[in-house]
């Protein structure tokens, strides 16, 4: 599982993008009518495609990813309960696509997490205070670290977020899940020689 | 004597091919793969950078469904296929299928249909088994007493090369249904209420088991489509125990265990329901008797009123004041007085056989209101088959309405069923957010009776005024 398939992480430091709208859904950060894709690539312009551009593809000058103070931004501050609905993995795949290396929010939809972090975006569920911070203050510098698993922000303490130990070896490591599955054969073919069909 | 088990604990723990540890998420097998044209390509271009083959083409089972036409011209007429990425999403896993051993019920099969729904009627849907698909509505299987999840792509390709998913184990939560529906009351009028009640993150990181004397008395098609919207209130499964309902169901379905295996299977099904006392981690109780229909105003599917009830009004909460906006209703208004341009029958929650007999139940007769476009999708060609033996497709096109292929259609709009910009869809599918059935589309989820009741008014209706 040594094989490097995805940039690894370590620290990510960046400034953010705060979208305070709750329940952004798979559908609103990927339209389905860019769904016939069959391939990852280039999905970062279909990214929130129907609130960033009018009918005639033009961007909406009030979108915040099409305003100035957003570009290089790295990290996406969304409101309560992201990524829900549709499995749809071209959700992760527009936002890495676009630039994005973390989604911070109090909830993050468990479809949507699962696939973030196999793809080296890292889903940030932090406690309500710290998000009705980030909130209230966009553009602000953060700093991620993944070893102590701390976001940091100016001013205030830093704070711990729960993520999966396996995950956090494997986006630190850019190696992804399937190598270990397959180091797991010789377990796999003891169930299947015992598995009632 | 061992602690009482949920069911969904005893069907994690049979297919445990390594448990969880402190730094690794359990490997769980999954008995059955199902697989579509949508979310597989950049898993089988996965499977082909790294030289690995399907490790259980046996256990996998693909078709088409989101991106596919359903006009008949388009189907079997060969005329051409209006999206061009579309039809070469259908190529491109008609050749995975064929380099990687898949059996796939394609375009033309008559076994072909909206994944969620093949499953079930061709018995490979089980009691007791693990099952994903790339699709999150994945949870209809559920309805079985199957353990049966979305997943993302990347996963797809684990399960197409190992059969197996890392997974670190959910929670439980049980949904009480005691009592029994009203008349004119249906499962999906039930699961919009619940996922009013619970919210749409409410079930996030839990598997529902779905309880009680009102869930018992539902047919396996009404199951389905309670587990079906498992999703919408954030649970990845929904899960319902099986009874004699479940196996009178698979004795006649063509892929089920026949025989002594069916004897032996019955045995094992059996055994899965939750014990008595075992203990869930979250628990709500509903009394099914004091429900009414149900339609959604908003835009999510949790923003639901009773039919004959008026929209909220919590001005003032961003959420609700951003889908006012969108959907062009005011705060406290009859949602009676929504109007309705486009009606939906169809989807992996309500197209199967059942939801059109009741769809045509309030249509025969009668006439589709003018200026409103009935669209009637049937969930498979197999579904279709037997819709036509009954005659409903005459009464749906004697009412003004179009009879289409089978697909997921007008439910996510992708292969090009769409409803327009700022058009009112009353829709028994699944999801009412902003966009979903087109750009500006405006969704009301319903029931496949308020749908067809809706569609004869022209504006939301309960249908009830029309069975009596």
């Amino acid at each position: 599982m040594k094989t490097a398939v995805i940039d690894p992480i370590v620290t990510i430091r960046s400034r953010t993008v705060v979208m305070p709208s709750t329940n952004i859904d798979t559908d609103q950060l990927v339209p389905a009518r860019f769904l016939t894709t069959t391939t990852k690539e280039g999905l970062g312009k279909a990214l929130f495609a129907d609130w960033r551009y009018d009918a005639d593809g033009k961007p909406r000058p009030d979108f915040i990813l099409n305003r100035p103070e957003a570009a290089g931004c790295r990290v996406l501050v969304a409101g309560r309960n992201i990524g829900c609905g549709s499995s749809r993995e071209h959700a992760p795949w527009a936002l890495v696509d676009y630039g994005f290396q973390a989604v911070i929010s109090t909830e993050i939809a468990d479809i949507f997490r699962n696939n973030s972090l196999k793809n080296g975006l890292l889903p940030v569920v932090v406690d309500e205070a710290t998000h009705v911070w980030l909130l209230a203050n966009p553009g602000a510098e953060v700093v991620i670290d993944l070893a102590s698993a701390s976001l940091s922000v100016p001013g205030r303490a830093a704070i711990t977020f729960p993520i999966d130990p396996f995950a956090r070896y494997c986006l630190m490591n850019g190696v992804d899940e399937l190598g270990f599955l397959l180091s797991k054969d010789d377990a796999i073919k003891a169930y299947e020689a015992k598995r009632v069909a | 004597m061992s602690a009482p088990k949920t069911m969904f604990e005893k069907v994690w723990t049979a297919h445990e091919v390594v448990p969880e540890t402190a730094d690794t998420p359990a490997v769980i097998f999954i008995d059955l793969h199902l697989t579509h044209e949508v979310t597989t390509p950049q898993a089988f271009s996965l499977l082909r950078e790294r030289g690995l083959r399907v490790r259980r083409p046996d256990l996998t089972l693909a078709t088409m469904d989101h991106a596919t036409p359903t006009r008949t011209e388009q189907v079997f007429g060969g005329a051409p296929i209006t999206i061009d990425s579309a039809a070469k999403q259908i190529r491109q896993l008609e050749v995975n299928c064929a380099d990687f051993g898949i059996e796939l019920l394609g375009l033309q099969d008559a076994r072909r249909g909206i994944v969620h729904i093949i499953g079930p009627e061709l018995g490979v849907t089980q009691p007791g088994k693990t099952i994903v698909c790339g699709d999150s509505h994945t949870s209809t299987h559920g309805a079985f007493g199957a353990l049966a999840f979305g997943i993302g792509t990347t996963e797809v390709g684990h399960v197409l090369a190992t059969q197996c998913l890392l997974q670190k184990k959910p929670k439980t939560f049980a949904i009480e249904v005691d009592g029994r529906l009203a008349a004119g009351v249906t499962p999906k009028d039930l699961i919009l209420a619940i996922i009013g009640k619970v919210g749409v993150s409410g079930g996030t990181g839990h598997v529902f088991e779905y309880r009680g004397a009102a869930i018992r008395a539902m047919s396996m098609d009404e199951r389905m489509t309670v587990c079906n919207m498992s999703i919408e209130a954030g649970a990845r499964a929904g899960m319902i125990a099986p009874d004699d309902t479940t196996y009178a169901y698979l004795a006649d379905s063509p892929r089920a265990p026949k025989g002594a295996a069916w004897e032996a299977a019955l045995a094992r099904w059996r055994s899965l329901p939750s014990d008595p006392g075992a203990s869930f981690d979250k628990a709500v109780h509903i009394d099914a008797a004091t429900l009414e229909p149900m339609v959604t105003y908003g835009t999510n599917p949790g923003m639901v009123v009773a039919v004959n009830g008026h929209v909220p009004d919590r001005k003032g909460d961003p959420v609700f004041d951003a889908a006012m906006k969108y959907m062009g209703l005011n705060p406290g208004e009859p949602i009676g007085n929504a109007p309705v341009n486009v009606v939906f029958v169809g989807s992996c929650t309500n197209g199967r056989l059942s939801d059109l007999r009741a769809a045509a139940r309030v249509l025969r007769g009668r006439k589709v209101a003018s200026g409103v476009h009935m669209l009637v999708v049937p969930g498979s060609q197999e579904v279709k088959r037997l819709a036509e033996a009954e005659g409903l497709h005459d009464v749906f096109r004697a009412a003004g309405a179009e009879w289409r292929e089978s697909g997921c259609s007008m439910c996510l709009g992708m292969n090009g069923d769409t409803v327009g910009k700022g058009q009112y869809s009353v829709s028994t599918s699944n999801r009412n957010f902003e966009g979903r059935q087109g750009v500006g589309a405006r969704t009301l989820l319903a029931s496949p009776e308020t749908a067809a009741a809706s569609a004869i008014r022209g504006r939301v209706t309960d249908p009830r005024e029309l069975l009596s």
